[in-house]
């Protein structure tokens, strides 16, 4: 065999194994959807096992619509990402920025606290979280799912780097120039480190969209839930209806899948850098 | 040239006063909020794990160690901890194994590669509970597709043999994308050149993997281990989704969150849950540890 002919045989390997594993990845999502638009006779028909649903209904999605209201939990989802996103870069920013680039007394002390707040399991916070919530009277709000995302240790660790990979000469000259530590952060600093930001607002987005302990724990209104959390307690519900549990399940998931395929290049970075946090 | 310094204690000079001040405004918000949300959370878990959580709000009574003690005495909280290992054990290296094979194909030159990429890390985006959902139903013994399309008889999540398997396959299937992706960017930053001078060499591709592949990643393999091997053990939202109370293999599946969130938020028996968390934490603690012991040996350093 040539050598021609053997680096073909091995990209036709590769590409067999890197399809086959393509294939394992997608079914899943392709069976919620193939099962969404079935009847419930159809899908849980067994000879004959049926796989493409003979009339494509869309009933099911209707029913879960306006059963759960789909459009309340978007919006519950919305918000919780907006306002977790806008305070944990606002604050990862300006902490990252301190740490990296100004001296002064008690820094060390405080970053060696922002590390330390990283190697602790999330699940130590939960019980005392709820139970500040809880005691403000604010259990069944927005402010309650934002609540443990106000700021964000790794978020300030990865803007710290950021900060630190900027030349000194930007600051000096700024410094010369006569600008404060405050103009020379927000004009000069803050905007070079745009793709941390953005990276950050992404996994800080992903992050919120995935988590489902903490809106069960304090949310146990349906009407103040997230995606999450509402289709854990969905499942309750319809246990046996797989056509209508599983419309659901794409409703949830769609939206946040399109976004991604649009931007999947910052998605995969910005989820990337967090360096397995998720 | 001109700084003498006169005084026993140098006087702050404007800029040094500026930094402190404004370093200080800049860390406020995130200090104070770890403050509140994090670093009094840890000192107040800990302090509930000595109480008892009475019924009916009638407050917590302190009971010592009784919490601690009756946990060691628990077989459900030492099988659910085995539970949670046995869940890593498939995880873990089944992900890392799988990821690291797909990263070393696409940093090749190949067709549709970003398309791959692509499709490896769409579960990532996925929202948990509709996964579990889907596999939960993919599973399902009698009606769906798994069974049906290889003609088996499996009870995938109800018998206590299998189903911490099958949980584990659902955990590879989830996080490989996110492992491939890491050591994509970690296969990035080897030099083409080892590879070219290896060809020109005439050596192939496993000895090139085995020789200058994984000894050049070993750092990034061995941070996703660390990560991965910590995120297993808060195995948390398909436990929750896919094992209801009643299923057979519940007491063979839940993990050490799973049952820290019952105790917690079901029962309502917090100090007992946060007795469970220090747990969690300590076993945490012990593998970070030796981890960090182990790196030395494992771990190429240039």
């Amino acid at each position: 065999m040539g050598y021609e002919a053997k680096k073909r045989l091995t990209q036709a390997v590769i590409h067999l194994i890197l399809i086959i594993v393509s294939f394992v990845m997608v079914v899943p999502f392709l069976w919620m959807a193939l099962t969404a638009f079935k009847t419930v006779g159809e899908s849980t028909s067994v000879s004959p096992f049926v796989i493409f649903p003979s009339k494509w209904i869309t009933d099911n999605f209707v029913t879960v619509w306006k059963n759960m209201d789909f459009f309340v939990l978007y919006m519950n989802t919305l918000l919780l990402i907006f306002f977790r996103v806008v305070a944990a870069c606002l604050t990862a920013t300006m902490a990252g920025y301190a740490f990296a680039r100004l001296k002064f007394k008690g820094r060390d002390l405080m970053f060696s606290l922002v590390l330390f707040q990283m190697m602790i399991p999330s699940q130590i916070f939960i019980i005392p979280q709820y139970l500040m919530i809880s005691r403000m009277g604010m259990t069944n709000t927005i402010f309650a799912l934002v609540f443990p995302g106000l700021v964000t240790a790794f978020g300030t660790f990865l803007l710290k780097t950021a900060y630190q990979g900027l030349p000194n000469s930007l600051e000096e000259a700024a410094r010369i120039d006569g600008c404060s530590i405050f103009q020379t952060f927000l004009r000069i600093m803050m905007p070079l480190t745009r793709s941390s930001m953005v990276a950050l607002g992404i996994f800080t987005a992903v992050f919120a969209y995935k988590d489902m302990m903490w809106p069960l724990v304090v949310n146990s209104s349906a009407s103040k839930m997230p995606l999450s959390a509402a289709l854990a307690t969905m499942q309750g519900q319809y246990t046996s209806n797989y056509p209508q549990l599983m419309a659901a399940a794409l409703i949830a998931c769609v939206p946040m899948i399109v976004i991604y395929l649009i931007f999947q290049k910052q998605f995969i970075e910005g989820i990337a850098t967090s360096g397995g946090k998720l | 040239m001109a700084t003498k310094s006169i005084g026993r204690k140098p006087k702050m000079s404007p800029w040094d006063k500026s930094q402190l001040i404004w370093g200080w405004i800049f860390i406020a918000p995130t200090m104070l909020g770890l403050l509140i949300l994090n670093f009094y959370p840890i000192v107040d878990t800990a302090i509930q794990s000595f109480y008892r959580t009475m019924p009916f709000n009638r407050g917590n009574v302190f009971v010592g160690f009784e919490n601690y003690i009756n946990m060691i005495a628990d077989a459900e909280v030492w099988q659910s901890l085995i539970n949670t290992f046995k869940y890593a054990i498939i995880e873990v290296p089944f992900s890392i194994a799988i990821a690291l094979v797909l990263a070393v194909f696409l940093n090749r030159k190949i067709r549709f590669r970003s398309g791959y990429r692509t499709i490896f890390f769409l579960p990532m985006i996925a929202a948990p509970a509709a996964v579990a959902m889907v596999w939960r139903w993919l599973y399902n013994s009698q009606f769906s597709l798994i069974n049906n399309a290889f003609g088996l008889h499996v009870d995938w999540i109800s018998d206590p043999n299998i189903a911490w398997i099958s949980v584990g396959i659902i955990g590879v299937w989830s996080i490989l994308g996110y492992n491939m992706v890491l050591f994509l960017s970690g296969l990035q930053e080897i030099p083409g050149d080892y590879y070219e001078a290896a060809d020109i060499d005439g050596a192939n591709g496993f000895v090139q993997f085995f020789h200058i592949t994984l000894p050049l990643l070993s750092r990034t393999i061995y941070f996703v281990l660390v990560t991965r091997v910590i995120g297993a053990l808060q195995l948390f939202d398909l436990i929750y989704m896919i094992m209801d109370g009643t299923n057979p293999a519940l007491p063979k599946t839940q993990s050490i969150v799973f049952l820290f969130y019952k105790y917690s938020f079901q029962n309502n028996q917090k100090g007992y849950g946060a007795a469970i968390v220090i747990l969690l934490l300590a076993v945490t603690m012990i593998i970070t540890l030796l981890q960090n012991l182990f790196q030395k040996k494992w771990v190429n350093q240039d």
